[in-house]
């Protein structure tokens, strides 16, 4: 069905869905008479949807990275685990929801997840600051972890903005100050954490929930130092054409593949076919076997082992020459 | 006509007067205050009307800071390369070594300060704006792990827009790596003092400049995440007098102290003293 979140170059599989949704409907109650006609285009969606989807573009997969119809931090929450409980607060000034997070259990086990939830209605949207943190956010979420780290259990993150929100209250508070300290805090900790950008990772405000002991990334998610829209404004003034865009969005290296070449990534997650919005299920099943393969190798690691790799793969990240 | 001869002689000494060079004069960006250059110079690039902060290079940081004749600079060899093959990215950096006259938007130094021991980085902002990438990143990296390792105090001296775009998450990961070797320097106790100068913003401020044991910043300097304009921009109205300057950190609770440059070295002395168990230096102690 087209909705108003219909991506440009998935136009041809949603045109393909609602012929054989108008076929289904029309057979009415002998849908078994029509079987027959609509398993070759069935056929021809799936090989569809893994042509466009093979051969995205850098700057589509940022807009794939955005679609609002991607399954959210709450969406894989609960789909891959049980037993949450949601967590509020920065105990200090308020309780930012673009950040949530809280117990939850993964194969039984106990773990701490935390993540930017984004929205996907208008009115969930402004509630969570298009999935947008003040400071208080990533408050919350170093107090989450630290909570975490005193009951000796394993930090799970999940990262999803834009960036960081840039507004009045936000630099009143700090916003620097509670970045840095994520980060800081978190090349110290004495527990595991694995991150995974599922959307989009923006800047610093992604960064700030991505200091881990292994950092995953979904196959169509996009992991950036700025906006390829704002590189586009910055280098070339001009933000708004489909080409600065695409420009930006190849020079900036912004893909799964690309990351982890550059070793900024540990593993690329793969998606279902027409990616993970297209089945939330079978996206949240694939994370869920990655992230357990990785939290088991981590949990036989000594807590000095743990940080002391962990710092060494962010101290050898960058490129230079002498 | 031998009367209107004459008279230009008198002219002629008046006509010298004006010959003092016209770059002997600066002015005042913010209060248009002009004086002798020499003038600002000794006061350090500092307005004697005003006290406006002019940006001032590294090396002059690092003359202001050390003690005459201790300071040494170190890794002078790292050089950026182009590891995304990023548009125009090797003539940018081309560009900027010769106009800044650095290998990059970092220059680290051994040195003493009132006698003591330090390690201390200085941005440079006219190197790209100060913008941080892998160079940047690997050069704090390395001066912290000689802090540790000879157990000198570190100061760091910001002056960033932010990131380098130039080298993609690369450059975001530095932020990572910066906060990964100050919290080893923290674990040893060894002090580390930061100073913010205009301007401090993006993914420098919210990594090691916000990770001081103690956060100065010169008057008037503008620190913050995003830049004005991107606030601007985002909430549609003007921002209020003052925003985001050093005095408005202060007030929130941000920074320790908004220092002048001239008692930059006197209060890092007496901070760096007072962290590492050192006696007070005579002459320093104020009341």
């Amino acid at each position: 069905m087209a909705s108003a979140t219909q991506l440009e170059f998935e136009k041809p599989i949603a045109e393909l869905e609602r012929q054989i949704d108008e076929i289904k409907k029309t057979a009415g109650d002998s849908q078994l008479s029509v079987a027959e006609a609509i398993e070759p285009l069935e056929r021809k969606l799936e090989d569809l949807r893994e042509e466009v989807y093979r051969n995205l573009t850098p700057f589509q997969r940022v807009q794939v990275a955005r679609n609002p119809r991607r399954p959210f931090t709450a969406d894989y929450i609960k789909l891959a685990f049980t037993d949450f409980i949601e967590l509020h607060g920065d105990r200090a000034f308020r309780d930012d929801a673009a950040i949530i997070g809280g117990w939850a259990r993964l194969d039984d086990d106990t773990v701490m997840v935390i993540g930017h939830q984004r929205g996907r209605d208008t009115k969930e949207q402004l509630k969570r600051n298009f999935g947008m943190p003040h400071p208080e956010g990533y408050r919350k979420a170093l107090r989450l972890m630290k909570l975490a780290e005193k009951f000796h259990v394993p930090v799970l993150t999940f990262i999803d903005t834009q960036g960081a929100w840039a507004g009045l209250g936000a630099e009143e508070r700090g916003q620097s100050e509670a970045i840095a300290r994520n980060l800081y805090e978190m090349s110290q900790l004495q527990v595991p954490i694995i991150a995974t950008v599922i959307g989009e990772g923006g800047s610093g405000g992604a960064l700030a929930l991505g200091v881990a002991d292994r950092v995953l990334m979904m196959e169509n998610a996009v992991y950036s130092v700025i906006s390829v829209e704002g590189c586009a404004a910055i280098l070339w003034k001009d933000a708004k054409s489909p080409e600065m865009r695409e420009k930006a969005a190849t020079a900036l290296r912004i893909t799964a593949p690309e990351l982890l070449e550059l070793k900024v990534i540990d593993e690329v997650v793969p998606e279902p076919k027409g990616g993970a919005h297209a089945d939330h299920e079978t996206a949240a099943k694939s994370l869920q076997a990655v992230v357990n393969r990785h939290l088991e190798e981590l949990r036989k690691m000594r807590p000095e082992k743990l940080v002391r790799r962990r710092r060494q793969k962010f101290l050898r990240l960058g490129a230079w020459t002498e | 006509m031998a009367w209107f001869r004459k008279e230009k002689k008198p002219r002629l000494p008046r006509h010298e007067k004006h010959e003092i060079p016209p770059d002997a004069w600066e002015k005042c960006d913010r209060c248009g205050h002009t004086d002798l250059r020499e003038k600002f110079v000794r006061n350090l690039n500092v307005c004697p009307n005003c006290g406006f902060h002019r940006r001032i290079r590294a090396s002059e940081y690092a003359a202001i800071l050390l003690d005459e004749g201790t300071s040494e600079e170190t890794e002078l060899d790292i050089r950026s390369t182009d590891p995304l093959g990023f548009p125009e990215y090797p003539a940018r950096l081309k560009k900027a070594t010769s106009a800044a006259g650095e290998g990059d938007a970092i220059l680290t130094f051994t040195g003493k300060l009132g006698g003591m021991p330090v390690c201390l980085a200085v941005m440079d902002f006219a190197f790209m704006g100060g913008s941080m990438g892998s160079v940047v990143g690997e050069k704090i990296a390395r001066l912290g792990q000689l802090a540790i390792e000879r157990k000198y105090p570190l100061i760091i001296i910001s002056a960033s827009g932010g990131a380098r775009m130039q080298e993609g998450v690369l450059s975001l990961m530095q932020m990572a790596k910066a906060a990964a070797i100050l919290s080893q320097l923290s674990e040893r106790r060894v002090p580390y003092v930061s100073i913010l100068t205009n301007p401090t913003t993006g993914g420098v401020s919210a990594s090691f400049s916000m990770l001081g044991d103690a956060i100065l910043a010169e008057p008037g300097a503008v620190i913050g995440f995003a830049g004005p304009r991107v606030i601007k921009q985002t909430i549609g109205q003007e921002l209020p007098e003052g925003f985001q300057t050093a005095e408005f950190l202060l007030e929130h609770g941000i920074v320790d102290s908004v220092v002048p440059r001239s008692e930059l070295k006197q209060t890092v002395g007496q901070l760096l003293r007072h962290m590492s168990g050192k006696e007070a230096s005579a002459g320093w102690t104020t009341t």
